[in-house]
């Protein structure tokens, strides 16, 4: 096996050298160039020494943490009560839909709905309470942004729940155990890994939403994400965009760490 | 007496949130008015204003191939990616693998396209043909598709049983022959959800895109960020109730397709249980 196993293994190893480990190292690389491409470490100094940059990341990881939150409340009943409907495929498939249609798509359509004139702000008039300045402001960044991590967060946890042996759930009811006793003690853990993976795949994007915080957020909020792309596109300035990617990176990684999964028991 | 199905009623709102957004993009795309405001009048005006806009057109029929082209090359580099992992014996090198796979699943979007922004400049600057583009978009489509279709059949290549491939290799089979009639129709559950996964990832991309697409190359995603910018503009509800319909016609396909191979599947296995007993 193993010489076959390395003729078709070898794309995967180009593609692992090429668009991981390169571009990785590139980032950091370029995080120690000033805008003048001199060898320096002013961009960490600046990032270190400013309040601004900090107090701008404490904030982007703040609005992440919340996200992600309400997503997996959301989320998490969602699965559970699908993989008990009849035809789940079919309804699994309508949580995926929505991924499909464009993320853009779906801001542009909040922009009509939370406008000063939308139907909710028509909703809120009729009501009495008046219409509200909704859009562009941090409540409707993160009902926004909830909406479209949505569907990333239940398909993890719908997996690992389909995933599970239901004979473990029957054994729970032959020792005894409740319904609350069975989900407490059997279903809950045995799901945590899709949880897990729920987590790492919101809370990450959540940090870089930079279309988000510029179409549904009026530019208030600000996360790591926008200061990026502003720093890359807008002026050109790549080594401090570079020094924003590097902290972002340990940020992924302390997820991950946090997230992954637990080594099972000793080598053998 | 039946309990009031609380559960039914969840999933019901979720599921009217998930689509009202859509739908009210659809609504309005019939609206005389101009606006997402208020509904003045039906109209169709808003679709032969996209099917005259002849760029809009092309970008559209762009983005389609680009996510066609970049999962189907995802898929195939990723299902052996899987393999390569899996039939790793060492076990740190496995975890290596396993990490770097990763890497680019959980990067932030932003991430990606800064480090592939750097990454294809410094390409251009060596050959001085490449220039970013539709290959530079193509390219980066298919590097952060590829991990997603990996993590899709990396659990199906756990689930199988590897005494299969023993029994056939001591049937006579050669690796070509294991691979192309035992692992892969085994993995195909995996790959076909793998590319699904990897087609919806391109389409819905934007972050990447914005960063390495350059200046004749446009992606919907892209196009739409740029105009709702500007303000609304009713050619582009109209032009998501296209794309909806379609994605709708190949979701329902698909699961048709799918219905049908569980239903071959289940029937097979009655066969086989029905065989067993008899002995």
């Amino acid at each position: 096996m193993t010489k076959i196993r390395r003729i078709y293994a070898i794309p995967y190893m180009f593609w692992l050298v090429l668009f991981v480990i390169a571009p990785v190292l590139m980032i950091v690389y370029q995080s120690f160039f000033d805008m003048n491409g001199q060898f320096s470490l002013i961009n960490y100094q600046t990032y270190f020494a400013s309040g601004k940059y900090l107090t701008m990341t404490l904030n982007s990881v703040w609005y992440a943490f919340l996200i992600t939150l309400i997503t997996l409340l959301i989320s998490y009943p969602t699965a559970y009560f699908l993989t008990k409907l009849k035809h789940k495929d079919l309804w699994l498939l309508l949580i995926i839909l929505p991924t499909w249609v464009n993320l853009l798509l779906k801001a542009y359509a909040f922009i009509g709905i939370f406008g000063i004139n939308g139907s909710v702000n028509s909703f809120l008039t009729f009501t009495g309470i008046g219409p509200q300045q909704i859009l562009f402001t941090d409540f409707s960044f993160l009902v926004v942004a909830t909406y479209i991590e949505l569907p990333f967060m239940i398909m993890p946890i719908y997996n690992a729940l389909e995933e599970m042996n239901p004979s473990l759930i029957s054994a729970s009811r032959d020792l005894g155990a409740n319904n609350f006793e069975t989900f407490r003690r059997v279903i809950f853990p045995l799901s945590l890994n899709g949880v897990k993976s729920g987590v790492q795949a919101v809370f990450i994007p959540s940090l870089s939403l930079f279309m988000l915080t510029r179409l549904i957020g009026g530019n208030r909020v600000i996360t790591l994400g926008t200061a990026i792309e502003q720093h890359f596109l807008v002026t050109q300035n790549w080594g401090m965009g570079s020094t924003i990617g590097v902290v972002l990176i340990i940020a992924m990684v302390v997820v991950m760490l946090l997230t992954g999964e637990k080594k099972k028991g000793g080598r053998k | 007496m039946k309990k009031f199905p609380w559960s039914r009623l969840y999933l019901a709102v979720v599921f009217v949130m998930l689509y009202t957004p859509i739908f009210y993009l659809i609504f309005y795309s019939f609206n005389d008015g101009g606006t997402m405001n208020r509904f003045t009048g039906f109209t169709w005006d808003n679709y032969t204003a996209v099917f005259e806009d002849s760029r809009l057109l092309i970008i559209v029929l762009n983005t389609f191939m680009l996510a066609f082209l970049s999962a189907l090359i995802a898929t195939a580099i990723g299902t052996f990616g899987a393999m390569a992992i899996y039939y790793t014996k060492q076990r740190s090198t496995r975890n290596a693998l396993l990490s770097l796979n990763n890497i680019l699943l959980v990067s932030p979007d932003v991430i990606i396209g800064a480090s592939f922004l750097i990454f294809f400049t410094m390409i251009g600057g060596l050959f001085r043909s490449f220039s970013l583009g539709f290959t530079s978009v193509l390219l980066s489509h298919i590097a952060f598709s590829i991990p997603i279709v990996v993590l899709m059949v990396l659990p199906k290549l756990r689930e199988m049983n590897d005494s299969m491939v023993d029994a056939a290799r001591d049937l006579g089979a050669n690796n070509f022959q294991v691979v192309k009639n035992i692992i892969l129709p085994f993995l195909s559950p995996g790959i076909i959800a793998g590319y699904f996964m990897a087609f919806t990832y391109s389409l819905d991309d934007f972050a990447v895109t914005f960063f390495v697409t350059g200046n004749g190359f446009s992606t919907l995603s892209v196009e739409i960020y740029s105009r709702a910018r500007q303000g609304i503009s009713l050619e582009i509800n109209a032009l998501s109730t296209l794309v909806f319909l379609f994605s709708m016609i190949l979701v329902v396909g698909y699961y048709f397709i799918s219905q049908e191979n569980v239903s071959r599947r289940v029937r097979k296995n009655r066969q086989k249980r029905e065989v067993t007993d008899l002995q």
